[in-house]
């Protein structure tokens, strides 16, 4: 069976509650089958309600959502056949877990042998056999978490769409939790919708990320291209650390652009400006700036050392450097990194195409 | 392991239990003195009340204590012939004295509730002793009234000998002690509390259900509104339940008599003949009416406070892993509803079988229950002791139904907010 492109498909959807303020929209946004893709934004980007506009516990105020094809909007959600993992796991708290497991088995009226079998490799693939007799409220944390993951792929569904499901475990086992979802779902192959806004778990575990703000998605692309080459300083900033210079463009020729900061002017990569005299924000990500360059650099500019961070394996090293008290560089623990001192001045040079000058915002 | 290593010693020398406890006694004095006014509260106005009202309900002293000399002498009696001159002499001594301190009028009561005409003819010996010869009483007594030579009513006295009886409780239940000392029920035509009993049970069980199924809509509305319209709901529910229990009683009086606003509706929208207006007050309707509005917030309050906690994301659950809304409802919510469902039930109904003021103005003569009764011997009859027994029989009632409930829904599922 070919992989569908267009699994799930928003098509210009969209969302308002209360008729004044449009959370969600214009989405358009395609799934293809077996992706496991995250949709990364700070709180009230509008994330959760395509998800559950996609569950079908919110409508659609325009346009139209298609799953495999058809029109799912007037579906409700006990007949759209879709897995969901919630924020709080919301497993029923007066049934055991097996009971649990077998809820969405028996409303299907699944023979009980079978429902058996299905409820034992699922227990097996979050490796919980043994706990089926357990009720939710003598497991831990991340096991209540294992069980709603398990639950919510029992019955075998195309989709399974997972609301902020870590959000409540310490961090050793969210981390944990993160390559356990990762690998049921190369396992399984399952199409996953998993919401979150915490990058590192987006980053980790997607195939793509769709990184909503306002209601919008802002950049939708696989987690090294969204690093890498964010399209606009939002993406740049929210993804990852950053630093920023603003500007005017000076200047644009041959794929590169001139910004004239403050008091100094710097070369960079022209993503979203196009002419002479547009306001800019230049992004460049610390890993990219070096101290005392030895290769040839077209930025290379002094700085005053403001603040020495030990991290044990780098050093966050903060820089004035043109007229940015911000400027933050990561230096790896090296023995020709030891003259990083307070107060000292530094060179610090980058190439051009990491430094992307993108939307003024 | 050597000595010292079993005592523990504090700092200064002392064994760190006797420190413990020392340290702790303060704490405990402190706790104690702080309920202590609740329990000497409690201890006055509910162990004491409810220990005298045992004690009242099974205590007969009184009688005893009034012919000591006549139940003495009817130890050897057999109780199968008419008893002998000895009994008739104490008999008499004791009557003489009770006359001389004015209190063979309470004998006469008293002697009354275990058998019917005694009144008269303790009137009519206390009129004839004045002119008693000495010697022969039993022929003297006999002659003042055919009742004195009929043997059942000198059993009836005898049944009056022992100092604690139990007899109030088998009139409660409709029951007496006849004269073969066995326990039988009354003639049909004359019982009424086992009609009471029975009607005060079905009045608080329908209670209890009506409540249930307007409560538990108005519950899920109050746990699942937005803030704004849940306040307001929530001040709906409440209302009443400021409100005097007089006033909202006298209220469904007027809404709910014959020419009343219920009925002038029923009339005005053409349901029911103006001649025939149907009887809402005044038996059972009007008691099932009113204690239900009374009682609904009792319901509606340990309900809210179970749903409230209860995520809607369970819900979802339920609808997103493929139960229609009825079976994930039915499932889902509903299980985890049971805890207040039991607490508001219980509430209810253990109000509503112990309900009077409203059964007492609404119920009419149908729509009465026992604690109509009780009042009626606590005011009317005062017949205390027999008013005590009812009550405590409705006490015992209200803890079996507690530990009935307890077996089967466990009382640590209960849930009152």
């Amino acid at each position: 069976m070919s992989k569908q492109k267009d699994f799930v498909k928003f098509e210009n959807v969209d969302k308002s509650y209360d008729g004044k303020v449009l959370v969600v929209k214009n989405l358009q946004l395609d799934i293809s089958e077996g992706e496991f893709i995250t949709m990364l934004g700070p709180s009230g980007s509008g994330k959760t309600t395509c998800l559950m506009m996609l569950a079908g516990f919110e409508t659609p105020t325009n346009g139209e959502i298609y799953l495999g094809g058809k029109a799912i909007s007037s579906i409700p959600p006990h007949k759209r056949g879709i897995g969901m993992v919630f924020q709080n796991y919301a497993l029923f708290p007066h049934m055991t877990v097996y009971e649990n497991l077998a809820f969405p088995l028996r409303v299907r009226k699944i023979p009980k042998d079978e429902a058996d079998k299905k409820i034992d490799k699922a227990l097996s693939m979050v490796s919980l056999q043994g706990f089926a007799s357990r009720m939710p409220g003598q497991l831990s944390g991340g096991q209540q978490q294992r069980v709603a993951v398990a639950r919510s792929l029992v019955f075998d569904p195309q989709l399974v769409l997972m609301d902020e499901p870590l959000g409540a475990l310490d961090k050793n086992l969210r981390e944990s939790m993160q390559y356990e979802i990762k690998h049921i779902h190369e396992s399984i192959g399952v199409t996953v919708v998993y919401v979150t806004h915490d990058q590192s778990e987006a980053l980790t575990m997607s195939n793509r990320i769709a990184v909503f703000n306002d209601g919008k998605v802002q950049q939708l692309s696989s987690p090294d291209e969204l690093y890498e080459k964010p399209v606009n300083s939002f993406v740049a900033e929210f993804i990852g650390e950053n630093n920023t210079f603003n500007g005017e463009v000076s200047d644009v020729s041959g794929g590169k652009c001139k910004v004239k900061l403050a008091n100094a002017e710097i070369i960079a990569n022209p993503i979203s400006v196009k002419s002479k005299g547009e306001k800019t924000k230049v992004s460049l990500r610390p890993e990219r700036a070096l101290i005392n360059p030895k290769d040839k650099m077209d930025n290379i500019h002094n700085g005053k050392i403001e603040e020495v961070i030990y991290h044990g394996d780098h050093t966050r090293v903060r820089i004035n450097l043109l007229g940015n008290p911000e400027f933050i560089l990561k230096v790896p623990n090296s023995s020709a990194n030891l003259d990083i001192k307070l107060g000292n001045e530094i060179k610090i040079g980058w190439n051009s195409e990491d430094a992307r000058a993108l939307d003024p915002k | 392991m050597s000595s010292e290593t079993k005592q523990i010693l504090t700092t200064d020398g002392i064994p760190l239990e006797v420190s413990l406890k020392k340290a702790e006694r303060k704490n405990k004095i402190k706790a104690f003195l702080l309920v202590a006014p609740l329990l000497f509260f409690l201890i006055i106005t509910y162990v004491f009340p409810i220990g005298d009202m045992l004690f009242r309900s099974v205590d007969d002293k009184m009688v005893t204590q009034m012919l000591p000399k006549t139940f003495k002498a009817m130890e050897n009696w057999d109780g199968q012939e008419l008893p002998e001159e000895e009994v008739f002499a104490a008999f008499h001594e004791d009557f003489i004295k009770l006359v001389e301190d004015k209190r063979e009028g309470k004998l006469s009561t008293q002697l009354n509730y275990t058998k019917n005409g005694f009144k008269s003819i303790i009137k009519k010996l206390r009129r004839a002793s004045k002119k008693f010869e000495e010697g022969n009483y039993k022929e003297q007594i006999m002659a003042v009234h055919k009742r004195w030579a009929d043997v059942e009513y000198w059993r009836a006295i005898q049944r009056r000998a022992p100092e604690f009886t139990g007899q109030k409780y088998l009139k409660g239940m409709d029951m007496y002690v006849n004269e073969e000392g066995k326990i039988v029920s009354v003639e049909e035509d004359r019982r009424i509390h086992r009609v009471l009993w029975l009607r005060t049970l079905e009045i608080a069980f329908f209670v209890t259900v009506f409540c249930f199924l307007m409560a538990y809509p108005i519950a899920h509305l109050l746990a699942t509104l937005p803030m704004k319209y849940s306040n307001l709901l929530m001040i709906c529910v409440l209302l009443p339940f400021w409100t005097s229990l007089l006033v909202r009683t006298a209220s469904w009086m007027i809404l709910l008599q014959q020419q009343g606003i219920v009925n002038d509706f029923f009339v005005g929208i053409g349901l029911v003949a103006d001649d025939n207006r149907p009887e809402m007050m005044y038996n059972k309707t009007g008691s099932y009416v009113a204690m239900t509005q009374i009682l609904l917030p009792f319901m509606v309050l340990p309900l809210y406070s179970v749903m409230k906690t209860i995520s809607p994301s369970l819900m979802r659950a339920g609808k997103s892993l493929g139960g229609t809304p009825f079976i994930a409802f039915w499932k889902v919510y509903f299980p985890l509803t049971i805890p207040g469902i039991g607490a508001g039930c219980l509430l209810v109904f253990i109000l509503a079988i112990g309900y009077y003021i409203t059964p007492a103005l609404v119920g009419g003569a149908s729509g009465t229950l026992i604690s109509n009764q009780i009042a009626f011997h606590m005011k009317s009859t005062l017949d205390w002791s027999f008013a005590s027994a009812m009550g405590l029989m409705l006490l015992s009632g209200v803890l079996v139904i507690y530990w009935l409930y307890n077996k089967i829904v466990g009382i640590d599922n209960i849930k009152l907010g």
